[in-house]
């Protein structure tokens, strides 16, 4: 797995609940590190494991955990960045929601060996959409919602998301657009650059 | 031109111009307006707005039309003096221009100076995609960035640990011949005196090791302590010390400095309510960049010095001379 999504959890975990708690899920986990490298890859089977030890070190459900390392992804100072370049997506919501299926590639074009797993929109009718997210790790699908639901709140649009379960590596989430003029959104600037 | 036709060029290109067949602007794209929001365009002169710097020599609007199909290089005139790319085509009047503009690689400075936002651009310009890619660029260099320079810092670690004695805390070998190879091809001049530890052995096979080590740790503080700032002290081996002296010329200065360790070396050096007795025999020679010595040999030198320090009664200093090296063994070595 690409440090850059180890370091994101390593980030997630020191921001949100302190050093202590992070190193004692690297030591939970068993593994032989504390810091993560942005710019290295890790041998994959490392991060399930080091999200169970976080569940466990925290005392909570990790799909209910990893639902909060997706908003923390997309709303924490930390990660400002990372909210442009998704921002970078569309105009609204639901140009957003369509360019998700481009998320891999635009990663891949940013940092060629980071491979995200591959998203699928479909469409239901008005306000009505499912997610269909490859999972190579189980729970991604919930950081995914964690995602939505921050840009959601980004965009100023009223949602509601669901995890409609998963099936042979890939979770389904749905989504229902109640409201797309809901609140004013956080403005995007083109020109600001993240610090 | 007709309403649809403006609506049209609106869309597809944004960042576009109508010319009239004087060279007077007669309608500007949404985006276009935007560069100069203050101001009204309509009505003037494109090649008052714009410097043509590119195809040049063209002042006229009947060889601007000439130029039609090639590329354009554009400037605007007055502050913000963005550079744009353009090309001209003839418009369905006669004598009628349209131009379409981009701001090519000036993009990212752009979109701050006229507040663009994505709806700015035809849907199908990669422009947002090019500022998607310079930030995501950014990012990752940052993080490869952060990387390196921790990198750096432990190599120089590494480095730091491998050029030190890890008993003494002083240089080793290898950073003694880091440091020769530096003088030598500075041209620095330096003095390089051999230190030996007299009676040391004695320490170690009486009081043990542990009062070998204590001693050698005391040496090291002491030849610290004595020796100058640039000074560099090694530790080449069980008690062996050489400190190399660069710009060091007076013989007396290091007459000095071998004295006061020799002084302090020999008063007795405490350890666990025992007393540990060494002195020390030192050997000093020069290097001289347009001399006839290498370092290494300056090296060798110093070490016939110091044996003639041993052989002359121990806990003395002397300055190398090459009458030491007669008679092959100590026996003609002159005192200094």
């Amino acid at each position: 797995m690409h440090g850059l999504i180890n370091r994101a959890i390593q980030c997630f975990v020191t921001d949100a609940y302190g050093h202590e708690k992070w190193v004692e899920a690297t030591r939970v986990a068993e593994l032989d590190l504390v810091d993560f490298e942005a710019m290295m890859v890790y041998d994959d089977a490392m991060t399930p494991r080091l999200l169970d030890a976080i569940a466990r070190v925290l005392d909570r459900d990790r799909g209910e955990m990893m639902e909060d390392l997706g908003t923390y992804l997309v709303s924490h100072p930390t990660t400002e960045a990372l909210r442009r370049l998704l921002r970078f997506g569309g105009v609204n919501f639901v140009e957003f929601l369509q360019s998700l299926d481009d998320l891999p590639d635009r990663a891949r074009l940013a940092v060629s060996d980071l491979h995200l797993p591959r998203i699928e929109l479909r469409e239901h009718g008005t306000g009505r959409y499912s997610l269909v997210c490859e999972c190579p790790v189980s729970g991604y699908g919930h950081v995914m919602m964690g995602i939505l639901r921050a840009m959601a709140d980004d965009y100023g649009v009223l949602a509601l998301l669901e995890h409609a379960g998963s099936d042979q590596g890939t979770e389904v989430i749905s989504v229902s657009l109640i409201e797309t003029e809901f609140a004013e959104g956080r403005v995007f600037d083109l020109g600001a650059r993240a610090g | 031109m007709s309403a649809p036709m403006t609506d049209a060029l609106d869309v597809l290109c944004p960042m576009h111009l109508v010319l009239s067949d004087t060279g007077h602007i007669v309608h500007a794209g949404p985006t276009t307006k935007k560069l100069r929001p203050k101001a009204v365009l309509i009505g003037q002169r494109f090649l008052e707005v714009f410097d043509l710097k590119r195809p040049r020599a063209i002042s006229t609007m009947t060889d601007l039309r000439g130029a039609a199909g090639s590329k354009l290089h554009l400037r605007l005139r007055d502050a913000p003096r963005t550079e744009v790319k353009g090309v001209l085509v003839p418009g369905p009047e006669p004598g009628q221009s349209i131009v379409n503009l981009s701001f090519g690689i000036s993009i990212v400075d752009a979109v701050s100076d006229y507040a663009l936002t994505s709806g700015d651009f035809a849907a199908t310009d990669l422009a947002v995609e090019m500022l998607y890619l310079v930030e995501a660029k950014s990012a990752a260099m940052a993080a490869s960035r952060k990387l390196n320079l921790r990198l750096q810092g432990a190599k120089i670690a590494a480095e730091e640990q491998a050029f030190t004695d890890t008993l003494t805390g002083l240089k080793n070998r290898r950073a003694m011949d880091h440091v020769m190879t530096r003088y030598s091809t500075w041209g620095t001049q330096f003095g390089l005196m051999q230190i030996d530890l007299d009676w040391f052995k004695a320490v170690n096979d009486t009081l043990g090791h542990a009062a070998g080590d204590h001693v050698l740790q005391t040496v090291a503080r002491i030849l610290v302590e004595e020796t100058r700032e640039n000074d560099t002290v090694v530790r080449i081996g069980g008690d062996e010390f050489v400190v190399l002296l660069p710009m060091a010329e007076e013989m007396g200065d290091l007459a000095a400095i071998g004295a006061r360790v020799i002084a302090r070396l020999s008063a007795p050096i405490p350890f666990q309510g025992k007393e540990c007795r060494v002195s020390a025999s030192i050997g000093v020679a020069f290097y001289e960049p347009a001399g006839t010595y290498s370092a290494a040999e300056v090296l060798e030198n110093a070490d016939v010095a110091l044996y003639a320090s041993k052989n002359a009664g121990r806990a003395q200093l002397s300055f190398y001379e090459p009458s030491m090296r007669e008679g092959e063994d100590a026996e003609g070595a002159r005192r200094a």
